[in-house]
Formats: C-alpha cells, structure tokens, sequence
C-alpha cells in the first residue's frame, strides 16, 4: 500500500441555504478543494460522494453523476461514485478515496459530501433522519433520531450518574468552538442555562443537546504522499484509516450506551497508525447528541467508562485541555448536513494540522483523529492525520 | 409516511412471535432466520413469547413524524422480554409513570394508519403490569 495525503479542503459555511441548490453548494466545496490543492481539473481520477438521502431530501438520486457532470467532469468520464451509510456516509467516502490511491488505482481523488435538508419540514426530515436506524423494527414503533439517542441517554444517566450539566457542557464547549470557526451555522456562545432552558424534543434531550438541520458541502482531495508535494508545501499524511459495523438497532446491542463500533475502528485505527491514544492532540467526534460526545471520548479510550461527564465538566476536552475535542464546534454547532459531516472533520483536522485554525488553534497540533458514526452507531469511520 | 405493504403480512409483529437457535439457546425478537453467533451452523425455528418483560431504557418522544405527531407526548422504550431478546416499543402509560427496570407486558394495539381513511396497521405495545 502506498502512504496517502490530504492536498487540497474546501468547505462551504454550513447553514440554512434556502437560496441555494445542492449542486451549487457541491461545486463551492469541490472547486475550493482543487483550488487548494494547485491542481486542474481533469488531472482528478475519481470521486467519492458522501450522501445520506437525496432522494428523501430533494427528490435526486444518481447523485454521483450529478455531481461529476456539474464539477464540470462528466466529459472526462471519470468514474464518480456515491456511498451511503447515514450521517457516516461522508467519513466512508473519504475512506474509499484513501483505499482507491492506496492501492495503487487511482492518483489524484476527490471525497466529497454534501446534503441539502432544511428544504422539507421537521416532519419529513425527522422521518428521513430515522432511516438512519432500524425502519421495520425501530421507526414502525415511533421511534425518532432524537428518541434513540435520548434513550441511549437515559440509560446512560441511569448508570453512570451524569449529570444535567455535565451533558449541557458539552454544547457549551462546542458552541465556544464553533464561535470561533467561520463556517459554522452557530456562531455564538450559549450558556448553561441556553441548554436546560430549551424546548424538550425528546427526554432528557433538549433542543441545544442536538445537532441542527443543515445544508452543506465539504470536499477533500487526497494523492499518493510521494507526489503530494508538487502540489503543496504542507500535505497531511493519512496514518490511519478504520471502518467498523455493529447492530443496525440499537435494542440488539450488547451495551446501549458503549458503542462497540467506535472502540473497534478506533483500537483499528490506533493499531494502524502505531500510536497511543495520549499521541493524539486533538479529536473532532462526532456530536449529533450531547450524549454521543460524552459516549464517544470514553469509546475511544481518551477517558474511562462512566468518566466522560466529569472529564467534559473539568475541561479537559475544551481548547487547551487534555485533549481538545470538536475545535470545529462539532455537529452541535457546525450543524450536521449529513453526507459532509465526516468530510468537514477531516477538513478541520487538516486546518489544525497546517496550523491554519485561526482562533480556535490547538498549539503544535502534530497527531490528530477525526471520528464519524452512521445511525446509533452501526457503522463508523475513524481516521487518523500527522503532518507530512 | 406510507410503511412497505409486506410489513403487514409479517405475523411476527402481531403475535410477538419471533425465532430461537435450538444450537445455542438464544431467542430473537425482532425474528432473525440466522444466528448471530451459530450462523449456518444454527437451527431457527419459531418461537412465540410469553410477553412479558421489563423496561431496559427509555425516552418521551415529542417532536415526531406526521405519522405519529398526533400522540406526542408518548413514551417509547427498549424493553428486554424475560427470554433474553429486546425490542424497540411504545409503552401504554403516561411519562410520569415510566421508570427503568419497571415491568411490562405486551398489548395488541393500532400503531398507526396511512392517511386519515388509509390501511391501519397493528403491532405491539407494552403496559405496566
């Protein structure tokens, strides 16, 4: 296998887009990437889309040849592929385009994700969102997105004893990130109180404990590290790349409130890149929830089981803490356009590592690790970046 | 929200019917025709539960599908039946009511309906007992 770079990132801000179409908001994140990494388009030789449900969102699907045809690629033939797998469809399409030039078959490949859902109302995208789980078993009963995390919550409460603040904290660390990132949909910091004064959607989740419907587009490109440096001084070595699976129904999992695929692509990814969890500087997780920040730092050994309620409260996953999680401002306050999620991480990990991250900066960031769950956590992705 | 016509012809979410591996001893409820463990090593055969159970974990829903907005709030929860096997239900009960560990058992209910003169659709729920 060949080592493999990230060249080029391109980010559009992620938001409410009502003005625009998922093709315009696809071709911002893609030509800002090829811009990035110095390169013209026809020396690209494949695609990765992540996308979660166009069909639900907007009514498209093919959505890999869309997107080739409106990059302006569709004359060079390449082959574009979409892949899916829920709100990790974005970090898997980046797993692909790293395998496809690890391998040898391709050079230069862009992996992209993008989603557009704030163009049909909650209803309809809860019920998209829910397809994320277990329709026939889970969905038939009236179970929502919000529903299953707030029951991996409760169970979670019921345990370990975390506490109402402990949980909000979280948003309030994300938002202070986030207020500190230029494309984030939220961009101001909330207090405490913003978190358990907000509407309840699903207990003991609350409005400001979950991630928001957003519109967005997130594009890398990656090539062979041996070539990388024709095209940029600064290229970010991918050390690791883990995909793992687990039940699609979070009622047949051995643990609600552990997810075992986060520890076995995180043990994978460790493993690959030879590393040790202290290693690593910085970890952009993925915060659909609250609770699924507390319940990822713990499932991928940054703090022990039961720990994460405290850990969060003493600032250890803030900015200048122990190990800074979601500098972005996470999907809490990023917003999470499903498909780009796990593309956008990767774009942060970049930034950090380039030390481009402006004022959300980890000082000498060299190891970091991005990590992206599809559903309750029947599929994840987990990377891991050094500096070149 | 229209559900797939062959959901209505699985007798299993009527019944809570589901399937046991005579190779390892598990149950299964949602019904499986392979073995996690045994794989084709199992042998499946049906079995129908007694239908009790207790609750594992828990949430009170209130922002829902159009499907299900109508019964905002409701309680749904992960019940674990007395064979092993655990599902995804609403209870029958108030959120006030609904603790973790209290015991259930199941009742033949109307889930929902297609449209306001669509095919109505049955399954499960679970009530305190």
């Amino acid at each position: 296998m060949r080592d493999v770079a990230v060249i080029g990132i391109g980010c559009t801000k992620f938001g409410e887009w009502w003005d625009r179409s998922f093709r315009n908001l696809f071709v911002e994140a893609g030509v800002s990437a090829i811009e990035d990494a110095n390169l013209a388009g026809e020396q690209i030789d494949a695609m990765y889309v992540g996308n979660m449900s166009a069909g639900r969102f907007i009514e498209q699907e093919h959505i890999g040849a869309l997107i080739a045809d409106y990059a302006g690629l569709a004359s060079e033939h390449i082959p574009s592929t979409r892949v899916e797998a829920a709100c990790a469809s974005g970090g898997l399409a980046f797993r692909e385009a790293v395998i496809s030039v690890a391998s040898g078959m391709s050079n230069i490949v862009v992996a992209a994700g993008v989603e557009k859902m704030t163009d049909v109302d909650t209803s309809l995208s809860t019920d998209a969102l829910a397809g994320a789980a277990d329709r026939e078993w889970e969905g038939f009963a009236g179970a929502t997105f919000p529903g299953l995390y707030a029951m991996i919550a409760n169970d979670y409460i019921h345990r370990y004893g975390l506490t109402r603040e402990q949980l909000a904290q979280v948003a309030v660390k994300n938002h202070y990130n986030g207020a500190r990132n230029p494309i984030a949909q939220f961009q101001k910091e909330i207090t405490l109180s913003t978190v358990t004064n907000s509407t309840m959607v699903a207990d003991p989740l609350r409005l400001f404990d979950c991630s928001p419907i957003t519109d967005g587009a997130a594009a890398v490109v990656v090539a062979p590290l041996e070539m990388a440096k024709k095209f940029t001084d600064t290229p970010i070595k991918v050390l690791a790349t883990a995909q793992a699976s687990d039940t699609i129904a979070l009622h047949d999992r051995r643990d609600i409130s552990t997810m075992d695929a986060s520890v076995a692509a995180g043990n994978r990814a460790f493993k690959m890149a030879g590393l040790e969890r202290k290693d690593i500087d910085f970890v952009e997780v993925h915060d659909c929830f609250t609770i699924a920040e507390i319940c990822a730092i713990e499932d991928l050994g940054f703090c022990k089981k039961g720990e994460a309620g405290k850990f969060t409260e003493e600032g250890a996953t803030a900015l200048g803490g122990q190990i800074p999680v979601n500098t972005s401002g996470g999907l809490k306050s990023c917003g999470h356009p499903v498909g780009a999620t796990g593309i956008k991480q990767v774009c942060e990990a970049v930034l950090q590592l380039r030390g481009e991250a402006g004022k959300r900066q980890v000082d000498g960031a060299e190891i970091g690790m991005t990590h992206n769950v599809g559903g309750t956590g029947a599929t994840v992705a987990a990377h891991i970046f050094g500096r070149g | 929200m229209s559900v797939p016509r062959f959901w209505r012809k699985i007798p299993q979410r009527y019944n809570l019917e589901g399937t046991h591996c005579e190779t390892c001893g598990r149950y299964f409820y949602p019904p499986r025709n392979l073995c996690p463990d045994c794989r084709r090593e199992g042998t499946i055969v049906n079995h129908t539960f007694k239908g009790v159970g207790k609750v594992v974990t828990y949430s009170v829903i209130r922002t829902a599908s159009d499907q299900f907005s109508a019964l905002t709030p409701y309680v749904l929860a992960i019940v674990e039946l007395e064979e092993g096997p655990r599902l995804t239900a609403q209870l029958v009960c108030s959120p006030e009511e609904v603790t973790i560990g209290m015991p259930v058992k199941g009742v033949f209910r109307k889930i929902g309906a297609e449209g306001e003169s669509g095919v109505i659709y049955y399954g499960t729920k679970f009530a305190p007992m």
